[in-house]
């Protein structure tokens, strides 16, 4: 009875993937993976998904540390609301940036009158909106870790004299360390993978602005079928790379 | 678990909430078809049934209005539309998707879905369309002409170069002389149009209809090559189109009374 659906299931999930792979212009792989255009988009995709995570990391770690003490007012809705990210359109993250940080946006256009700076259409909204949308799993996989974590050695630690910089630093952070790392992996890859905010707050200009998903969203569009599989093809092979790399964390960090 | 239960039974009313109002507000249709209880919907051989028409981004406005002329004057024919970039319509007919009209805003783009042989006869031009120059109201930048295209300082936005008005304004540009320095590629032109009239960007190359259509958001910097950039939008009913008749009749409307006059309203070029 059973077996049916599943199969079904399977067939949803793996068809697609098996179809990149035949389709996939092998012979004209190393000639497609050298085009410049693909290069600057593995680059730019790998330089913005990277200082996402960094970003990630210095700001995330913080906000789960922050989240995961009983002592904040209020911290059930505000992790209602750092978890919003995870389950919204990214298209309207990047409309949410867009009005935020954009020209005429609160922030942004505070941001050009006082000091000329301007976001949108550039590879810093680019990481914007990448951190926008990954920091999330960062902050629930060490929220879940810090909570799990044995407080008794950070209280041994205060008692010791331990500063709370220090306990945190050389007693808190260790413990958590392999979500810390599953956590960022995660990011990193949702990060890579970022679409709608990106296209709809950062624009799409080669070099700048467009990353590998955009590049083989234009070359679909263009009718380049070929760039396309093969960015593709990248994009599952990172993914599964990841996902490998977190075989063993996977079940117990999340 | 009470909290959990709250929880799931406040979202399921939202669902259903949301669900109501989306088939409510789909009941206008329904009103039409009260109304147009009258015409004899149900004579035989006259043509009937839903026609799915995609057509370019471009053409948003003036095809959905000829469509609810359509349904009015035929209420047994239900139009089904949408809109994008020409180059990724003719990428979706050529992958197989159920559609029944294609109207695409350069011959270039219809060319492709000729040449897979998927077009029922051939494609007719219906309405052509130039460039333009568009700056958001006030124009905050101080765009003077097309050259300023090339100005670092300011934000542009053109379309690609694969879609219809990034194609017009190669050709613009390449007849003026100007080497653009955009900040981003649109999609669409609904998309550059969009960063204009939000003030996103300073300067962007529109069709002139899509000026028209973004009203006092925008202002038009004229500029004189445009003239001479006219880009010939065809329409065809597709071979596999499962209502023949029908998606005919909406080709007819569209290149007949209904769709010259609303085209033309919206500022296109008709023949």
């Amino acid at each position: 009875m059973l077996v049916v659906p599943a199969l079904a299931g399977l067939a949803l999930l793996l068809l697609p993937m098996a179809g990149l792979a035949w389709r996939a212009p092998w012979g004209r792989l190393p000639g497609l993976l050298t085009a410049d255009h693909v290069l600057t988009a593995l680059r730019l995709s790998l330089t913005t998904a990277t200082l996402a995570t960094v970003l990630a990391l210095i700001m995330g770690i913080p906000v789960a540390w922050m989240l995961a003490r009983d002592n904040v007012r209020g911290r059930g809705v505000l992790r209602g609301l750092v978890t919003v990210p995870l389950v919204l359109p990214p298209v309207v993250g990047g409309i949410a940036l867009l009005v935020a940080f954009g020209r005429r946006g609160v922030v942004g256009g505070w941001l050009e009158q006082t000091f000329g700076i301007n976001v949108p259409f550039t590879t810093v909204a680019v990481i914007m909106a990448q951190t926008f949308v990954a920091m999330p799993f960062l902050i629930i996989a060490v929220e879940g870790a810090l909570r799990g974590a044995d407080s008794r050695y950070d209280q041994i630690a205060a008692s010791l004299g331990a500063s709370p910089w220090t306990t945190f630093r050389r007693v808190t952070l260790p413990s958590v360390a392999p979500s810390v790392v599953a956590g960022a992996i995660l990011c990193w890859a949702r990060a890579l993978g970022e679409f709608g905010a990106t296209i709809t707050f950062a624009g799409s200009l080669p070099g700048t602005t467009r990353t590998l998903p955009l590049e083989a969203y234009a070359a679909i569009g263009a009718g380049d079928t070929d760039t396309a599989l093969v960015l593709s093809v990248i994009m599952v092979a990172v993914c599964v790379t990841v996902l490998v790399a977190l075989r063993d964390r996977w079940v117990r960090a999340l | 678990m009470t909290g959990v239960r709250t929880a799931i039974v406040v979202l399921a009313g939202v669902v259903v909430a949301l669900l109501g109002w989306s088939w409510l507000g789909g009941g206008d249709d329904g009103s039409d078809d009260a109304t147009g209880g009258d015409v004899s919907a149900d004579d035989d051989g006259r043509p009937a049934g839903t026609v799915t028409v995609l057509a370019a981004a471009s053409l948003t406005e003036s095809f959905t209005q000829i469509s609810d002329e359509l349904a009015r004057s035929h209420p047994e024919i239900e139009i089904v539309l949408s809109f994008g970039p020409s180059s990724q319509l003719v990428e979706q007919v050529l992958a197989g998707a159920p559609v029944d009209v294609l109207a695409t805003a350069d011959m270039a783009t219809m060319a492709k879905a000729a040449d897979a042989g998927v077009l029922d006869g051939e494609a007719t031009v219906f309405a052509a369309n130039t460039p333009a120059l568009v700056v958001p109201a006030g124009n905050p930048g101080g765009v003077a002409g097309l050259s300023d295209l090339e100005r670092e300082d300011l934000r542009v936005a053109v379309c690609e170069p694969h879609v219809p008005c990034g194609a017009a304004a190669e050709r613009l540009t390449t007849l003026a002389g100007v080497e653009p320095v955009p900040d981003t590629l649109a999609t669409d032109v609904k998309e550059a149009l969009a960063l204009v009239t939000l003030g996103e960007v300073d300067v962007a190359l529109v069709f002139h209809t899509d000026a028209v259509s973004a009203g006092e958001a925008v202002e038009v910097v004229p500029v004189e090559e445009a003239e001479s950039v006219v880009n010939d939008y065809p329409v065809a009913v597709l071979e596999r189109a499962r209502q023949p008749a029908a998606a005919r009749a909406v080709v007819e409307a569209v290149t007949g009374e209904i769709g010259r006059r609303v085209l033309t309203e919206s500022g296109f070029l008709v023949p």
